[in-house]
């Protein structure tokens, strides 16, 4: 049984042969059919998984493989995939075939990995509860009554149900690090500009990051080996090298400053969640850390902050989608405006709808000073806090969102409270650092919870390793839902 | 009332550049439609633009020429609105830091000089063509254009006059070919023009409300458009009402203006800073090295020609009104050797007017610098004479050859030997004996029938100077 083997477990078996990239991608393909009602993917390709994975059984026997030939990898649907359809859960998008490969996948392709399949999630990526799916919500391995977080929700679903042993993500407003820790997995933001976006669908292209969602730390290094690195088809990538994440693992943290933000602990914050980040404070104490309180003033602005600019960038960056060149265009019209009007009412779903409207509002004549440029400051104003932060520490700890996992449509008729969800990684995104989310513990009710942390800028090595030693100590990550053993 | 019209002109020219502004497909015009629109400029979800560092070059050779502030940091932004030959839904172009501010061309009205300023000049992406023919009701979508680098220039609001604006525009055409950064065809849309038209009681220094012009892309539509709308806008407010801020559209065919959109139609373009591309910075290093790459500007080559080629103004403003044509005229006089007035004369008399004729650039002329300096020697030595040149010229230009076997093959050399020339006129005159003696006796307008029995007699070929002494000298017999 391979479905819960790190990656690294995985790579020396199929080096050792004791077992081949295609029966690991039939295991996975099996586990995929098999737990269907979790709603995790959206299109899945068994033929051209085979395929690939037959050229990985291939590498490996030539011994040119790497540490990913021949593992299989779920990607959201919001990265194009040349030849495959890449929806982003939006009926607008809903026939579109990519005829090209973002960096990203290209970079997997290289690799060796095999497309396991394109996962389901918020349209647009734009929820916390991938209820906004024109595919249909996902469900939460540990509940299946409850959501899996969003909008990375069928990739965080596949990893903690064991359907794929990684998975691709992306991470807006804590799209990666929300879903990670109310499914139970580890989940990683790198820092703006790490990550290639070129061919990642844009939702909000000043915040939107591309990262992944694993079982462990270890295997987030693995991922981002081949994730990371300048693009220069992507002019907001950063040109700066890359280690090998995976070399700097297992480093001590004796005299490692970790800061608390107060503001992460106020009011809001569930109990039982509040209780599990302290005791997971309370076993980095016994790593040797030295925790100190900082203060974050303008984080209590993230949220109006982030939900001005997001849409913002977001209203412009879906006005492409017009019925015009590809996608979905309305059946019947009577002239240009009409077509346009009837396409992008019948294509796009509600939220979508509601943050287009936020946005070309927050830009209109007469109110961008008020609200884009004003955002703008406070963002500004949000990162200044974290520098400020992080001369005094070199890690930030803090719960990845105010509660666990929530029921399937408790929240769908109340936008604010569905956002609020974001309160705790709003500002990591605004600051563009890195971020993660890894598993500390679960409620009374058996969901959930995760510890967030967050890095300084491009300083992923240190990120990884403190998430990678406390789960050297903790068994969190191992978890498996029940019914997915 | 005495009226004041009061222009200012947005310039759009398509910079020459390899590929397109964020895209690597080829700018090149003329393709079949849609082959040069990469997934780039066909707006596909997931891709990204990057900036063309050429074009950003151009920009700042552009700013240098017309001595205006180099912005070290530009920022590119987007300009939102729902368009079909719009692929990604917004235009990315420069809104409140354009890479270029605040210079000045200078301009000739009528012998009085002017200079006229420019607010700003900023990189934009031209959009695709709508094509709304041949296509049975619906429209054709082009995106070849989409994508292709534009440097708008925007003048301040400081002509008076068509005449102005036309010598403005005129202006910045030479220009901007002199840089290489625009081929100037305003045929296929590389230089576009709109004009901000107002009028106001003379005097007055508040300005009117004005009317933008679109859809005047020659010299003489600018010319018709601006004169028409001035004096409607002039109408307009001597019969007691007021001018409308609108788009107004020209017709070429009616001649007139007529309204596009008003004011309240406009869009919200909505700008803002586009999270896509960093802003645009470069360092005093990278506007240094593009200074290495600037010209001789005209008004400088102009000067240079009347002092150092000692033409007169009107002749060194034809030789540099561009600087293929500057470079031909150099090479000639260089090549040939001869009198620089006299290859002016040629390069932008007779040659000038083959050119216009079959409508054909310098670079394009049948008769290459080399060849011309050929004949301006043969000229300057006496072997033919300037009418017989003209001739020569002809056979050059339909390809006959060059000037010196073109004249030994039609045997075209200037008989200059005075003694057969004296044979000649001693027979014209014996075969004359009654025009003869009518001269004698006082009818001396005679002397150029003489002259021209003579001329006739040897094909044009004697050396009009010398036949006009032996004929005196004879004629006195």
């Amino acid at each position: 049984m391979f479905h819960y083997k790190s990656l690294a477990e995985l790579s020396s078996a199929l080096h050792a042969k004791q077992v081949s990239s295609i029966e690991l991608t039939e295991a996975f393909l099996g586990r995929i059919e098999r737990f269907k009602q979790l709603n995790a993917f959206i299109t899945v390709d068994r033929e051209r998984a085979l395929a690939q994975a037959r050229v990985a059984d291939k590498r490996i026997s030539e011994g040119k493989a790497g540490p990913l030939t021949g593992i299989p990898v779920a990607h959201k649907d919001i990265f194009c995939t040349d030849g495959m359809l890449t929806t982003c859960a939006s009926k607008i998008l809903s026939n579109f075939v990519a005829p090209y490969d973002a960096t990203i996948i290209a970079r997997f392709k290289e690799a060796g990995a095999v497309i396991l399949g394109k996962t389901n999630m918020d349209e647009f990526a734009m929820g916390s509860s991938n209820e906004n799916s024109y595919f249909g919500p996902v469900k939460n391995p540990w509940d299946q009554a409850a959501v899996p977080g969003g909008s990375s929700g069928g990739s965080a679903a596949a990893v903690a149900g064991g359907l794929a042993p990684a998975a691709t993500g992306t991470d807006t407003g804590g799209s990666i690090r929300q879903p990670a820790a109310f499914c139970g997995i580890t989940g990683l933001k790198p820092s703006y500009g790490r990550v290639s976006r070129y061919g990642m669908v844009a939702f909000a292209s000043s915040l939107d990051q591309g990262g992944t969602l694993v079982r462990c730390a270890e295997d987030a290094a693995c991922i981002l080996n081949v994730m990371a690195g300048f693009d220069r088809r992507d002019s907001t990538s950063v040109d700066l090298p890359v280690p090998d994440y995976t070399q700097t693992l297992g480093h001590d943290l004796k005299g490692l400053r970790v800061g608390l933000p107060k503001e992460f602990f106020g009011e809001g914050l569930n109990t039982e969640v509040g209780q599990a980040i302290e005791q997971a404070i309370a076993e980095y104490k016994k790593l040797g850390v030295e925790v100190i309180d900082v203060d974050m003033p303008n984080c209590n602005l993230a949220v109006p902050c982030y939900y001005v600019l997001a849409p913002a960038e977001a209203s412009s960056n879906l006005a492409r989608y017009d019925g015009v060149r590809y996608g979905y265009r309305a059946s019947a019209y009577t002239d240009l405006l009409d077509m346009y009007k009837k396409t992008r009412s019948q294509g796009f779903g509600a939220e979508v709808k509601r943050r287009i409207l936020i946005g070309t509002y927050a830009l209109s004549a007469g109110y961008y000073d008020a609200y884009y440029l004003k955002a703008l400051k406070l963002r500004r104003l949000i990162a200044e806090d974290f520098k400020r932060a992080f001369e005094r520490c070199d890690v930030i700890a803090g719960p990845t969102a105010p509660t666990t996992a929530f029921r399937l449509g408790a929240k769908v008729d109340d936008p604010v409270a569905m956002y609020l969800n974001d309160i705790y990684t709003i500002p990591v995104n605004l600051a563009g650092l890195p971020g993660m989310s890894i598993p500390a513990g679960f409620d009374g009710t058996g969901h959930p919870i995760g510890l967030q942390l967050i890095g300084q800028y491009f300083k992923e090595p240190r990120l990884l390793n403190v998430a990678h030693r406390y789960q050297q100590v903790t068994d969190w990550h191992n978890k498996i839902p029940k019914g997915f053993e | 009332m005495e009226w004041e019209a009061v222009i200012g002109l947005e310039v759009h020219i398509q910079l020459l550049t390899n590929s397109k502004m964020f895209s690597g497909a080829s700018a090149r015009y003329g393709a079949v439609p849609n082959t040069q629109a990469c997934a780039v400029d066909v707006a596909l979800p997931g891709v990204l633009p990057v900036m063309n560092v050429e074009a950003a070059r151009m920009a700042v050779k552009f700013g240098l020429a017309i001595g205006a502030k180099i912005n070290h940091h530009s920022v590119f932004a987007r300009k939102n609105y729902f368009y079909p030959d719009l692929p990604k839904g917004y235009q990315i172009s420069q809104y409140e830091l354009p890479i270029v501010q605040a210079g000045h061309v200078d301009i000739e009205v009528d012998g009085v000089s002017k200079r006229i300023g420019v607010t700003r000049a900023h990189l934009e992406e031209d959009a695709g063509k709508s094509l709304h023919e041949d296509f049975h009701g619906l429209s054709g979508i082009d995106l070849n254009r989409a994508g292709t680098p534009l440097l708008e220039i925007v003048s301040e609001p400081d002509m008076r006059s068509t005449g102005e604006a036309v010598a403005y525009l005129k202006k910045l055409h030479e220009l901007v070919r002199y840089l290489e950064i625009c081929d100037g065809n305003m045929q296929e849309g590389s230089f576009r023009c709109d004009a901000n038209v107002s009028v106001r009681p003379k005097g007055e220094t508040k300005l009117g409300t004005r009317a933008e012009l679109k859809n005047i892309n020659s010299f003489r539509f600018v010319e018709r458009a601006i004169a028409y709308e001035i004096e409607r806008q002039i109408d307009v407010c001597e019969g007691g009402g007021t001018v409308v801020q609108e788009t107004r559209l020209y017709d070429p065919n009616k001649d007139e203006t007529r309204s596009m959109r008003s004011k309240e139609e406009a869009h919200d373009y909505r700008y803002f800073p586009d999270p896509d591309l960093p802003p645009l910075e470069f360092d005093d290093e990278f506007i240094r090295e593009v200074a290495k790459t600037l010209p001789e500007l005209p008004d400088a080559k102009r000067e240079r020609f009347m002092r150092e080629y000692a033409l007169p103004a009107y002749d060194a403003g034809v030789l540099t009104a561009t600087h293929e044509m500057a470079n031909y005229y150099e090479e000639t006089v260089r090549a040939s050797g001869v009198d620089p007035k006299l290859a002016a004369n040629w390069v932008a008399g007779d040659l000038a007017g083959y050119l216009n004729k079959e409508n054909r650039t310098i670079a394009e002329s049948a008769v290459s610098a080399p060849m011309l300096s050929g004949l301006l020697r043969r000229i300057a030595d006496n072997t033919i004479s300037g009418k017989i040149a003209k001739d020569v010229l002809d056979a050059m230009w339909n390809g006959e050859g060059d000037a010196d076997s073109i004249i030994e093959k039609k045997g075209l050399t200037q008989i200059t030997d005075t003694g057969a020339i004296e044979k000649v006129v001693d027979e014209i005159l014996a075969a004359n004996s009654k025009q003869l003696e009518q001269y004698r006796s006082g009818q001396e307008k005679l002397f150029g029938y003489f002259v021209g029995q003579v001329m006739k007699a040897t094909a044009g070929k004697a050396n009009p100077k010398q036949v006009n002494d032996v004929l005196k000298r004879k004629l006195r017999g």
